[in-house]
């Protein structure tokens, strides 16, 4: 282990790795000063799969619940099928998707044709442009949710968290106006009307609708909506460092053996 | 260096070609025979593995710019069709986001290596003030680079970075709208961002083998520091280095994969994931975490335009290293006390990436002021005083002779138990 007891040796070294971790705390270390919940998700960690059954759920809250007002412009509904995703067969897919109407070129007199949705067309945007979405949000925009979970700190656990974690009682010092109160949200004023009760929607699979459950499927569906090559992901990254593993060993006894006779 | 050795044509078709361009008589002087220092350590592998990573960006990065558009309403989406359905756009996104933060950790160790070692002293100034170029060129680019995706901290970081500009006196102005296309960051930012940002990789290329030129000019340092003197100390680049430094190079892989495959928006800001929005303001800017020690030494200052200029003057500073340090030994391993100073200035680099990252007010405030007057201390003041009154310790005759050099004109005939007494400090 002649290498690395080099490496190591040289003090130089620590310092160096340091730069890093510094730097990588210093751009993590932001954040709410509520501490997020962590219920624990299936898709945690570098085997992590996502819990097929809880992304239907989540679908089903998002399209009863959430898509009255939050968009989901970077998919379409032909993702709901593609692998590592909430898997819905093609026939279901078609069906969702023809529930939804766009209007698509003209007609031979040049009037806007109107048809059903395909499975390859975008989810529906709630609103027509940002200033209507404003104006029916009492000035709040509400924003798209394709990309909510990465553009948070610890985005999945702050979704969970603040969606089941409105409160009645508003601290004294806090003034709120016509907004509600939930400490998760930076500052606690937040302008969305606390959207999940429970029972809010039907489960399909029969699973008790309880807040929390409603939450936890949200955020499970809205963390593959961000990024849904993910499972994808770690399947290629198991099996780039398994060969990079062994190509290491393999390097490191081919270092050692030509070194051996150099003075 | 090796003078014995000499590249012979082998065959007819190689004979012909040699005569005429000498392709494989090169690359047999450059790349197999090339007499290297037998000594050199690990940190000595960081310029192979930053060759690697500058053709990882270029490849990546042309492959990107097929399916990017520069153009403000499509840039953010483009960068999801990227992700989602492009095949494997995510594994190209993520090696070209990622791989600009292992480009910028190598490089900085590549530095340090450089500095801890008196690589920039003579016969080897031109290679450090290139690398200083190829070091400011990188900045420069991962700079424009970030700002391609046009999220939020893209938009409001060039936004802060351009402005800069402005407060330089009389031309300060003209050249920001010059910059800018306009008055503010916008779609034609964006496009000359984008046009700029595919230029330079080429242009840092070109200065790369400058660079490697300058270096087979001189030959490598070497952790001694003591110049070769003959065929004993070293050993041909290949097959020693070439295997040595893929080694070290699928360690750093490694790592590279792990934020690839696993971590892979850990070293950017989420903020980047919500679209540019010239109306709503960051609660806190803060650049890549690679410009962060440089971001501090801007808002150390009250003065904005001393802020800048400190800015710049830090990577301006480095370009006069080989005449700040006349110190005639290279290695700070037989420097006591320059190796304590080069050790204070590590740590302060770190802090200054660290309070990179903090609001500039309080203790974070004053720590980087602290920090900014070391960095610049140790260039201009430590550097300078320690070349005149420091006594380097005992060192050995050469690299392949651990004798303790005793006489100032030693010629190295003592022989020493052959071992890794080099290495042993």
């Amino acid at each position: 282990m002649n290498i690395f007891r080099n490496i190591f040796k040289n003090n130089m070294f620590i310092f160096l790795v340091l730069i890093f971790g510094f730097s990588v705390t210093a751009n993590s270390a932001e954040g709410t000063t509520f501490k997020n919940l962590k219920p624990g998700f299936s898709f945690e960690g570098p085997f992590g799969k996502f819990d097929k059954e809880s992304l239907k759920r989540g679908y089903q809250v998002y399209s009863e619940v959430c898509s009255s007002c939050h968009g989901l412009k970077q998919l379409s509904f032909r993702n709901l099928s593609q692998p590592g995703g909430p898997e819905f067969s093609i026939e279901r897919v078609k069906e969702i998707a023809s529930g939804y109407s766009i209007t698509d070129g003209f007609d031979e007199y040049g009037e806007p044709l109107e048809r059903s949705m395909l499975p390859s067309d975008r989810f529906p945007r709630p609103y027509g442009s940002k200033e209507e979405a404003k104006g029916a949000n009492n000035g709040a925009y509400p924003p798209d949710l394709s990309l909510i979970v990465k553009a948070r700190a610890d985005g999945y656990n702050y979704l969970y968290s603040l969606l089941k974690g409105y409160e009645e009682e508003i601290p004294e010092d806090l003034d709120i106006g016509d907004l509600s109160y939930n400490p998760w949200y930076p500052g606690g004023a937040i302008a969305m009307y606390q959207p999940l009760y429970d029972e809010s929607v039907e489960y399909e699979d029969g699973t008790l609708a309880t807040i929390d459950q409603m939450s936890y499927d949200v955020a499970n569906f809205l963390t593959w909506a961000a990024e849904p090559t993910m499972e994808e992901r770690k399947r290629l990254g198991f099996i780039v460092m398994g060969f990079l593993i062994i190509f290491v060993i393999l390097m490191y006894l081919s270092v050692s053996r030509l070194f051996r006779d150099v003075h | 260096m090796n003078h014995d050795y000499q590249y012979t044509p082998k065959n007819g078709f190689s004979k012909w070609l040699d005569k005429r361009l000498p392709l494989m008589r090169f690359a047999d002087e450059n790349l197999l025979s090339f007499p290297t220092p037998k000594n050199l350590n690990y940190f000595y592998t960081f310029g192979f593995i930053l060759t690697m990573c500058l053709v990882t960006q270029i490849i990546t990065g042309i492959v990107l710019a097929m399916h990017y558009v520069p153009n403000t309403s499509l840039a953010f989406d483009s960068i999801e069709h990227i992700m989602r359905d492009v095949n494997y756009g995510w594994l190209i996104r993520y090696m070209h986001s990622n791989g600009a933060s292992m480009f910028f950790l190598a490089v900085f160790i590549h530095m340090f290596r450089g500095l801890y070692y008196g690589s920039y002293k003579e016969p080897r100034e031109i290679i450090w003030i290139l690398g200083v170029v190829i070091f400011l060129l990188m900045i420069i680019t991962g700079f424009m680079g970030y700002v391609l995706p046009w999220g939020q901290m893209s938009f409001w970081g060039a936004t802060v970075i351009t402005n800069l500009v402005a407060t330089i006196p009389v031309i300060g102005e003209p050249v920001l709208t010059l910059l800018l296309g306009g008055y503010s960051v916008d779609n034609p930012t964006l496009n000359r961002f984008f046009s700029l940002h595919y230029l330079l990789p080429f242009v840092i290329f070109g200065v790369v083998i400058l660079h490697i030129w300058a270096l087979h000019v001189t030959g490598n340092n070497n952790p001694t520091g003591i110049e070769v003197k003959d065929d004993k100390d070293t050993i041909s680049f290949h097959p020693y280095y070439t295997v040595k430094d893929l080694f070290a190079y699928v360690v750093f892989l490694l790592m590279f994969c792990y934020f690839i495959f696993y971590n892979p928006n850990i070293l950017g800001h989420p903020d980047n994931y919500i679209e540019a929005d010239p109306m709503l303001t960051p609660a806190h800017i803060v650049p890549e975490w690679y410009l962060l020690p440089f971001y501090a030494i801007l808002r150390a200052v009250p003065d904005k335009l001393m802020g800048v200029l400190l800015m710049f003057g830090s990577i301006v500073v480095l370009f006069f290293l080989p005449w700040l340090d006349t110190m005639k030994v290279k290695s700070a391993r037989y420097r006591p006390l320059y190796k304590i100073f080069f050790l204070f200035f590590v740590i302060f680099c770190l802090l200054l990436g660290y309070l990179g990252a903090k609001p500039p007010e309080g203790i974070y405030l004053l720590l980087s002021r602290v920090s900014t007057i070391y960095y610049f201390a140790f260039f201009l003041v430590i550097m300078p005083i320690l070349s005149r009154i420091e006594k380097p310790s005992p060192m050995p005759i050469g690299i392949s002779n651990p004798a303790i050099n005793n006489t100032s004109d030693s010629d190295g005939g003592v022989s020493g138990t052959p071992s890794y007494a080099m290495d042993s400090k």
